[in-house]
């Protein structure tokens, strides 16, 4: 039964994925990418994981997908410039591929090398409870690290786009400066 | 043998099938008459009548509209993107209705079902939840799939290839992105109080807490004002709903849609409103719970009738939650006939300049009292 899902939800997720990569028109690649996003989330919730789940479709398909939709739409791409524009990456991506492919071969080891955990932990893993408390006692310190670096993305994003939007910024900042 | 497993294995999802059945269509019906009590509330409001023709005082008028959806014509814009434009409304109507399984429809009932259920399965069905999924994550499922949602619109105004769509479109996606950090910033103080995420979790914290706050209103009146605000903003009804405001954008993101099409957007529209009403009620309002109505049934020796667990306990709590839910949707349907709409640097100034900076504060006061109440 779940094994049958997981063929199912795992072939949509690949189809969704090649149909991402494929596609001329940026939209459906976005909308594609949704697509694999959610399949993925009921691959977790088969696994027993229902606040993973939860968390790749409210963050990734609720929240990342939104901005890059937005974007598509405010920019209006044209549709096939980039591939010929772009042409001298090719060797590049393909030297990443083959390390993606390389990882990617390297997990199928790992899994078969690690000796089998009981289904009784596995149903633990998945629980809001559990992710909470090894967030805030065994992993404390990269969450606080990667709270502080994501504070400062923000912030950055801010000041450039300030930048940006309005010329006579500086004026401003010298003047409240001098105020000071 | 083989039979007895079978039935073991199948009788339960033959339930969950059926109350799902039940569940979707007793939404749909309210959702229906909600559109009803709408024309006839701002009928009221604007000193008219309101529809009173199709049946007695205009009960069948709900019928009536989607018959004349279905036999419309159904236009598609000529250069629109088909596969998104046929799409959207489904996204958007599916997103609306999937919250429906996690909601609290009242409490369970203690049954002794072992004589009428054969293959033990009377044992499992000794209690029997008015919730179809009791998931461990109800708060975020929910925000999750009503933050899905905004592809319905998103989509169906950018594949319209019209400008008023597309305005429509960017609107109520960038006031839906906004407004949701707002809301899920107002649900965490109820979350820090009860300890759960889960929304029946949350309805059992509210009814252990002490008598002064049997309802999760009283200590967090800010988040309940806060998650009010966002509700209007997120389900883009009025003095929130820009992205279909008629005198600049003819009707939004829907301009280009017509027929079934259309209303599925406009069911979707609905169904969020009863979506969020419930969200309101389950955690800030108890949900199903009526403070006393336990005490009282001992009280009066009617245990037996009302006492918790009976179905007629059950019974009574669900039509309290129901009662709970209309006041909200008529709250819904007063506003939109009271107040103007807003203009958008103000909504947008509003959602990040003031609601955020109001929900986060009340978290933090939050973290503080339950820091040290829990000491």
């Amino acid at each position: 039964m779940v094994s049958v899902l997981f063929f199912i939800l795992a072939g949509l997720a690949i189809a969704c994925a090649v149909s991402c990569v494929y596609h001329k028109n940026p939209l459906y690649s976005a909308v594609s990418l949704i697509g694999v996003f959610i399949s993925l989330a009921c691959i977790y919730l088969t696994l027993a994981a229902p606040f993973i789940a939860i968390v790749q479709i409210l963050v990734y398909a609720g929240a990342i997908m939104v901005l890059v939709v937005f974007v598509i739409m405010l920019l209006n791409l044209d549709e096939d410039k980039p591939l010929t524009r772009l042409r001298y990456l090719f060797p590049i991506g393909g030297v990443l591929g083959l390390v993606l492919l390389a990882q990617t071969l390297f997990i199928f080891y790992a899994v078969t090398k690690t000796p089998h955990t009981s289904s009784e932990q596995g149903n633990v893993v998945g629980q809001s409870m559990s992710i909470g408390r090894a967030m805030y006692t065994e992993y404390l310190l990269p969450v606080e690290i990667v709270g502080i670096l994501l504070l400062m993305a923000i912030v950055g994003a801010m000041i450039m786009s300030r930048r940006m939007g309005e010329p006579n910024l500086e004026a401003v900042e010298g003047s409240r400066e001098g105020g000071d | 043998m083989e039979f007895e497993s079978v039935v073991q294995t199948v009788f339960p999802f033959a339930v969950i099938a059926v109350a799902i059945f039940l569940a979707f269509n007793g939404v749909l019906m309210i959702v229906a008459y909600t559109v009803l009590a709408e024309r006839k509330v701002l009928g009221w409001i604007q000193g008219r009548i309101g529809p009173n023709r199709v049946g007695p005082w205009g009960v069948l008028q709900p019928f009536a509209d989607l018959l004349k959806f279905i036999f419309k014509e159904d236009l598609v814009p000529d250069k629109s993107t088909k596969f998104i434009y046929y799409l959207a409304p489904l996204v958007a109507l599916t997103a609306a209705l999937m919250p429906i399984i996690v909601y609290p429809f009242g409490p369970s009932i203690k049954a002794d079902l072992s004589e009428w259920l054969p293959y033990g399965l009377g044992e499992t069905f000794s209690h029997i939840p008015l919730v179809i999924a009791d998931l461990d994550v109800g708060i975020l499922y929910v925000l999750a799939i009503t933050s899905v949602g905004v592809y319905g619109i998103a989509l169906a105004g950018w594949s319209s290839n019209s400008k008023y769509s597309l305005m429509g479109g960017l609107r109520s996606s960038a006031q839906m992105i906004s407004y949701e950090l707002a809301m899920g910033a107002s649900v965490i103080g109820v979350v820090l109080l009860s300890g759960t995420l889960s929304l029946t979790g949350i309805i059992d914290a509210q009814i252990h807490s002490p008598w002064w706050s049997k309802w999760f209103i009283v200590p967090q009146f800010v988040g309940f004002m806060v998650f009010l605000i966002a509700a209007f903003a997120e389900t883009n009804r009025v003095p929130f709903d820009l992205p279909e405001a008629e005198t600049e954008l003819v009707a939004g993101f829907h301009t280009e849609y017509s027929a079934l099409k259309f209303a599925l957007f406009f069911m979707a529209e609905y169904v969020n409103m009863f979506t969020v009403s419930v969200m309101c009620v389950t955690l800030f309002l108890g949900g199903w719970y009526i403070p006393g109505l336990d005490w009282l049934a001992r009280q009066t020796d009617l245990v037996w009738l009302f006492g918790a667990g009976t179905v007629g306990y059950a019974v009574v709590s669900h039509v309290g939650f129901l009662l709970k839910i209309f006041a909200f949707l008529f709250l819904y349907i007063w506003i939109r006939g009271t107040l103007p709409r807003f203009r958008f640097d103000q909504l947008m100034n509003f959602g990040w300049k003031f609601l955020l900076p109001v929900a986060l504060a009340n978290v933090i006061l939050t973290v503080i009292v339950v820091f040290f109440w829990h000491r």
